[in-house]
């Protein structure tokens, strides 16, 4: 028996337990994207890594501001400042440390695709109108962020052998925390019973081919699915890299929690 | 409060009409479709936007303006709501809007791609988009990501100049 019980047992609470798994994911993904600002491989690229970091946390404040109004809590903020690792809900994926531009490439492209094909489900699943709308809107800038990581996929993976053994190392490294994409566990059954959520498993043929096919055409040798597939971040049971990047995310909100923008 | 008993909804989309994007400074707020709603209730102004981009740090702003705005005519008594219902699209960009866009020298949007055509889209040429400048239609894609979330950079062969395209969303 696990130490704490984190089933949603009513409809809201699967809503609720969704946008966060949802919100947490782009929280921490923006994070680790905003860590490029000022340090990109070029301008453009300083730009485009910025505005896709924008877009993340951007999408995670939405969802955030709708649990907090269904939750009646105050402050949306709480969620993003007020948690310790445990309670976070997002994939290991999406907390290992940025590494080169080729491992932030390789995520990016990873997580975009699946995004892509959760959100064009969703959109067709959820009732409610605010939350759809939300989906709906995030949805079209994923599209710009699948585009733009595919590009580069291919242009790192069939350039020079400094970039595809960049890339290739990337895919290597990151595949192992691929399969949580993919996990469905008892709070996703219970939203899928609310229709709040789509089964996660049924996405997978689809995600592979699109990333088959571009590894494939980026000359990338796709990695082993039959290997140790990281899993559990969901529950709280992330890896040690989470802790720092919270610490760092955090510590100012923090040390004046009582501070007022206005 | 005299003013809000013969205020009307059409002043109100009248004044909303002066508050500028911060961004774009040609279009204003309404025009571009950011505003979709204004009701009156109780003598309560209700103002209802919708953002164009999730991450635009330029929504805070534009919600500041339209506040500004309201108390500067008098109102007293309103709220800004963020809608989320209809996402943002730039389709409702009207043909006027467009042409001060490409005045202004950023290439309008063009028609949305429907969800179906994005993933053969991804793997297929991109759309031609004409430099505001000199209409070539010469012109190539430079980054998905410009100076700002909702443009992207591209470069015109015909008069070598760079330049921005709002991207269709």
């Amino acid at each position: 028996m696990s130490t704490f019980d984190t089933t949603p047992k009513t409809k809201q609470d699967a809503i609720v337990e969704v946008m966060l798994r949802l919100a947490d994911d782009r929280l921490i993904h923006g994070h680790r994207l905003s860590e490029w600002t000022g340090h990109g491989p070029e301008l453009e690229e300083d730009l485009a890594l910025a505005n896709v970091a924008l877009d993340m946390i951007g999408h995670a404040a939405s969802l955030y501001r709708y649990a907090a109004e269904l939750e009646d809590n105050e402050d949306e903020d709480y969620y993003a400042y007020f948690r310790d690792d445990i309670d976070f809900k997002n994939i290991a994926m999406v907390e290992l440390p940025r590494g080169d531009f080729a491992f932030t490439i390789a995520r990016q492209f990873l997580f975009s695709a699946f995004s892509y094909f959760l959100y064009s489900e969703l959109v067709k699943t959820v009732a409610d109108e605010q939350f759809n709308g939300m989906l709906r809107k995030h949805l079209k800038e994923i599209k710009y962020h699948l585009r733009h990581s595919r590009e580069w996929v291919l242009r790192l993976g069939d350039g020079t052998d400094e970039s595809h053994k960049r890339i290739q190392d990337a895919f290597d490294e990151i595949w192992m925390y691929t399969g949580e994409l993919f996990n469905k566990d008892d709070a996703d059954d219970i939203a899928i019973k609310h229709k709040l959520y789509v089964d996660v498993t049924s996405l997978k043929p689809e995600w592979k081919k699109i990333v088959d096919e571009t590894l494939e055409e980026a000359t990338i040798e796709i990695p082993d699915d039959d290997q140790f597939m990281y899993s559990g971040s969901r529950k709280g049971r992330h890896t040690e890299h989470l802790g720092p990047l919270l610490a760092q995310m955090q510590f100012v909100r923090r040390s004046y929690p009582e501070a007022d923008w206005k | 409060m005299n003013e809000i008993k013969t205020l009307s909804k059409s002043h109100i989309w009248s004044w909303l009409e002066e508050v500028i994007d911060p961004e774009i400074p040609v279009l204003n707020v309404v025009e571009m479709g950011i505003v979709r709603d204004v009701q009156l209730e109780d003598g309560e102004v209700i103002v209802k936007i919708t953002p164009t981009y999730s991450g635009c740090p330029a929504m805070n702003a534009i919600e500041m303006e339209i506040q500004k705005k309201l108390r500067e005519k008098g109102v007293e008594n309103f709220k800004v709501l963020t809608d989320f219902k209809e996402s943002w699209t730039t389709d409702w960009m009207t043909d006027h809007a467009k042409s001060k866009l490409k005045e202004y020298g950023i290439a309008p949007p063009t028609e949305t791609d429907s969800n179906d055509d994005f993933l053969t889209n991804l793997k297929g040429s991109q759309k031609i988009i004409p430099c505001p400048y000199c209409d070539s239609m010469d012109t190539k894609l430079q980054s998905e990501f410009g100076s700002t979330a909702c443009k992207a950079l591209y470069y015109c062969d015909g008069c070598n100049q760079p330049f921005e395209h709002f991207k269709c969303i």
